[in-house]
C-alpha cells in the first residue's frame, strides 16, 4: 500500500490499537519543562510508580525563568517553587535536567534539534502545543497535557486516534524579504485557526525543500496555530547533515542503522491526502497579524478587511478589532508600536538574529520603542557573540537578555503594558498573551527589526 | 487521575456566544504557576471576568446570576490554543461537568476527556437553537445523556446526538482513565521498545 510519510512514522510506533477507541503510541522522545509537568509527577507519586524509560525523558526549564540576572535566585516565589520541583523530580527519576544557567538550558523546542535529541521518524511529546516545531525533522511531534505527560512517563505510551492527514504544497520562489514566518502566517490566514483541526499536515513542495532546517523548524512549530495537531517535512540532506555528530544522534553503526530507517521516511508516489492544499510562493508578502487569533494575518501592505470578507461571527471579528484598536479597512503600515520581541520557538534562533541583524545594521533602535532581544538557548546567544552580531545590536543601541520563553507566554517580568502595541515574532497574538491587555502583531524577524528602528510597522523590503 | 463517573447530567447550562474562545482567555500564563491541581476556578476567564482592580465585570457571563449551572456552552473552535491542562481543570475546578460547543480545538477535547469533563460537539444549527432557548428562557436545562450519546433541550425538547469514541465512553462511565489501562499491558510496552530502531 502507498503511505504518507506520516502513515509511516505513526503506524511503526503503534504498540496496540484499542477496539472502538485510540491507538496506543510508542513514544520515542518526551521533553518536559516546569509549568506542565510537576501534577503529572505528583501523579506518578500518587500511583508510586516510577518512570519507566527515564533516558527517553529531557527536562529543561524555560516558561517561567527571568532573562536578566539569571546568576540570581529567582525572585517571584512561586516560579522559583515550580524550578525547584522540576529539579526535584529530574533528580529523583535520573532524567537529565538542564535547569538555569546550565550550557544547555534553552526553550524545550530550541534546544532539542540542537542537541540532536530531535530525530527523523521518532515520536515526540511535550507538555507544550509547539512541539510540532520538531516535525521539521519529519518527526511525529505534538503537545499534549499534564495527564498525557503522566501517562508518557509512567508508560512511555500515549493514546490517541490517529489523526486524518493533510498536505500543503507551495511551490515556486519567495520574494525579497520573504521569510518562513511569512510562510506559515499565510498559509494560516488561509486555512484559519480551524482549518486544519483534526488533521496532520505535511509540507511539501520547493519552498519547504529550499529552506533551511530553521526555518522548517518555523513553519512546522505554527502549524498548530490552525489547529493541526502537528506538521512535518519529509527529511532529506540538509536534515541529515543538521542533525549528525550532535551529543543525542546515533552515530558509527547506529547510525547507520537508524540512515536504513531513515531513508524511508517520504510519502510514496500516489499516496493519498484527507485533504489537500496548493499554494503558489510568488502570492505571499512579508505578513503581519492585526487581530487577536493567528488566522488574522495579512500581507504588511493591504488593508485590515472588513467583516463581510472574513468567514465567522460578525460580534467576534468586532470583539477583536475593537481590542486591538484598529477598523476595518486601516493600512497596518505607518501604526506605531511600542514593544518589539525577538525570541520563542518559533524565531529565537541563530538564523532569526541574523536576519534581525541585517536590517538594524547601520541603523539606531526607535525611541519610542523597547525591544526585548531573547535568545532562544544558551547555544544560540553563544553563537550571537562569536558571529559579532552582539556587536552590531549594541552599536545599534539594542541589548540582548538571556535565554528562556520571555514575552511568548509573558510568566516571568517580560509582560507588555495594557493597551501597548508589540510587534512580536512569536507564535500568539491571543488576547492578553503578552501580559493583561496587552496588543501583539506577529511577524518575521525582519518585520520585527524593521519596526524596532522606524518605531512603527513598516515594510522590511523599504530597508534593504 | 481516576475522576467522578459521568452518565447523565441535567443542568442549566452558561452561554458564552463567542467564538475560537482560547486557553488564554480560559486561564491566562500567569496563574499557571501552581505544582498542584488546585485552586484553578477562580481564576477561569480570569481577563474577561475581572478587572484589573479584580473587581468583577458586570457585563461578563460568569458574573450574571441569571445563568448558573454546570454546563458551558462555546462558540465554535472552543479551547483553541496551548496545551495547559489547566484549562480543563479550570473549566472543570469552576464547577463544568460538560462543555458545548460546534467544534473543538483537539488538545482541549483531550484534555477534558482525560479529566472527566466531557466535550460535547453539536451542530451549528443546534448550537444556535441552543443559545436562542437560554436567551428566552435562562432556566432552560440541557440534558447530556452519555450512555444515550443524546443531548437535548428541555424546554422546546429538541435533541441531538453526539459522537464519543467507545473507549472513551467506556473511561467517562466508569471513571477509569488511560493511565489505568497502560499500566495493564506494561510488558508489551517494554516489548515493543527493545525492537525500536531510535
Ligand atoms: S517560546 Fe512560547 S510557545 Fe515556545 S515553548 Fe516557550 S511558551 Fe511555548
Amino acid at each position: 500500500m502507498k503511505k504518507t510519510l506520516f502513515d509511516k512514522v505513526w503506524d511503526s510506533h503503534v504498540v496496540q490499537q484499542v477496539s472502538g477507541g485510540p491507538d496506543i503510541l510508542f513514544i520515542d522522545r518526551h521533553m518536559v519543562h516546569e509549568v506542565t509537568s510537576p501534577v503529572a509527577f505528583l501523579g506518578l507519586k500518587n500511583r508510586n510508580i516510577s518512570v519507566l524509560y527515564p533516558e527517553r525523558t529531557f527536562a529543561t526549564a524555560d516558561h517561567n525563568t527571568p532573562t536578566i540576572n539569571q546568576h540570581l535566585p529567582v525572585e517571584d516565589p512561586l516560579s522559583a517553587k515550580q524550578l525547584k520541583v522540576l529539579e526535584e523530580n529530574a533528580t529523583k527519576h535520573g532524567i537529565s535536567y538542564w535547569g538555569l544557567g546550565h550550557e544547555k538550558n534553552g526553550i524545550v523546542h530550541v534546544v532539542g534539534p540542537e542537541y540532536g535529541i530531535t530525530q527523523p521518524g521518532a515520536t515526540i511529546v511535550c507538555g507544550d502545543s509547539h512541539t510540532s516545531t520538531h516535525g521539521a525533522f519529519g518527526a511525529i511531534a505534538f503537545g499534549i497535557g499534564t495527564s498525557e505527560v503522566e501517562m508518557v512517563l509512567s508508560t512511555q505510551c500515549i493514546m490517541q486516534p490517529k489523526p486524518k492527514s493533510m498536505r500543503i504544497n507551495i511551490n515556486g520562489k519567495l520574494g525579497k524579504g520573504v521569510m518562513s514566518k511569512d510562510v506559515a502566517l499565510y498559509i494560516i490566514s488561509r486555512l484559519s485557526t480551524s482549518g486544519a483541526t483534526g488533521y496532520f499536515v505535511e509540507y511539501a513542495g520547493d519552498v519547504f525543500t529550499d529552506m533551511s532546517m530553521e526555518g522548517r523548524m518555523t513553519v512546522c512549530n505554527l502549524s498548530i496555530e490552525m489547529g493541526a495537531r502537528g506538521g512535518m517535512i519529509a527529511p532529506d540532506e540538509k536534515t541529515f547533515d543538521y542533525i549528525k555528530g550532535r551529543e543525542f544522534t546515533p552515530s558509527g553503526a547506529n547510525w547507520d542503522k537508524a540512515m536504513t530507517y531513515w531513508e524511508t521516511l517520504h510519502t510514496d508516489a500516489g499516496a493519498s491526502f484527507d485533504k489537500e492544499y496548493h499554494f503558489d510562493a510568488a502570492e505571499i508578502e512579508p505578513m503581519i497579524t492585526y487581530g487577536t487569533n493567528p488566522g488574522m494575518g495579512m500581507g504588511i501592505t493591504n488593508g485590515i478587511p472588513t467583516a463581510d470578507a472574513v468567514e465567522g461571527g460578525e460580534a467576534t471579528y468586532k470583539k477583536s478589532l475593537a481590542y486591538m484598536g484598529y477598523n476595518e479597512g486601516d493600512n497596518m503600515l505607518g501604526k506605531p508600536i511600542d514593544f518589539v520581541f525577538l525570541g520563542s520557538c518559533t524565531n529565537g534562533r541563530i538564523e532569526d538574529f541574523r536576519a534581525f541583524a541585517e536590517i538594524i545594521k547601520g541603523r539606531k533602535k526607535a525611541d519610542n520603542v523597547t525591544a526585548w532581544l531573547v535568545p532562544g538557548s544558551h547555544k544560540v546567544l553563544n553563537a550571537i557573540k562569536e558571529e559579532g552580531i552582539l556587536d552590531q545590536l549594541h552599536q545599534a543601541g539594542f541589548e540582548l537578555r538571556e535565554p528562556g520563553c520571555s514575552a511568548c507566554l509573558a510568566m516571568n517580568d517580560d509582560k507588555v503594558p495594557t493597551g501597548k502595541y508589540a510587534v512580536s515574532t512569536s507564535n500568539r497574538n491571543f488576547e492578553g498573551r503578552q501580559g493583561p491587555g496587552s496588543r501583539t502583531l506577529l511577524a518575521s524577524p525582519i518585520v520585527a527589526a524593521a519596526a524596532a528602528v522606524t518605531g512603527k510597522v513598516t515594510d522590511p523590503r523599504t530597508l534593504f | 487521575m481516576a475522576y467522578d463517573k459521568f452518565t447523565v447530567l441535567r443542568s442549566t447550562a452558561v452561554p458564552l456566544p463567542i467564538e475560537n474562545v482560547d486557553t488564554d482567555q480560559i486561564i491566562p500564563a500567569r496563574f499557571l504557576k501552581a505544582t498542584e491541581r488546585k485552586g484553578f476556578g477562580d481564576n477561569l476567564f480570569r481577563d474577561w471576568r475581572y478587572n484589573q482592580d479584580n473587581s468583577p465585570k458586570e457585563d461578563f457571563v460568569l458574573n450574571n446570576p441569571t445563568y448558573i449551572g454546570k454546563i458551558l456552552v462555546g462558540g465554535k473552535n472552543f479551547g483553541s490554543g496551548s496545551s495547559r491542562e489547566h484549562a480543563a481543570w479550570s473549566v472543570y475546578d469552576y464547577g463544568f461537568r460538560c462543555v458545548v460547543s460546534s467544534f473543538f480545538a483537539d488538545i482541549f477535547k483531550n484534555n477534558c476527556l482525560n479529566i472527566g469533563v466531557l466535550p460535547v460537539q453539536v451542530s451549528a444549527a443546534f448550537l444556535a437553537d441552543i443559545f436562542a432557548a437560554i436567551e428566552a428562557d435562562p432556566s432552560t436545562e440541557l440534558v447530556i445523556d452519555l450512555p444515550e450519546q443524546s443531548i437535548t433541550i428541555s424546554t422546546t425538547g429538541a435533541s441531538e446526538q453526539f459522537d464519543i469514541n467507545s473507549y472513551k465512553k467506556g473511561n467517562m462511565t466508569n471513571g477509569f482513565d488511560d493511565i489505568d489501562y497502560l499500566l495493564n499491558i506494561k510488558d508489551n510496552i517494554r516489548d515493543f521498545a527493545d525492537n525500536t530502531p531510535l
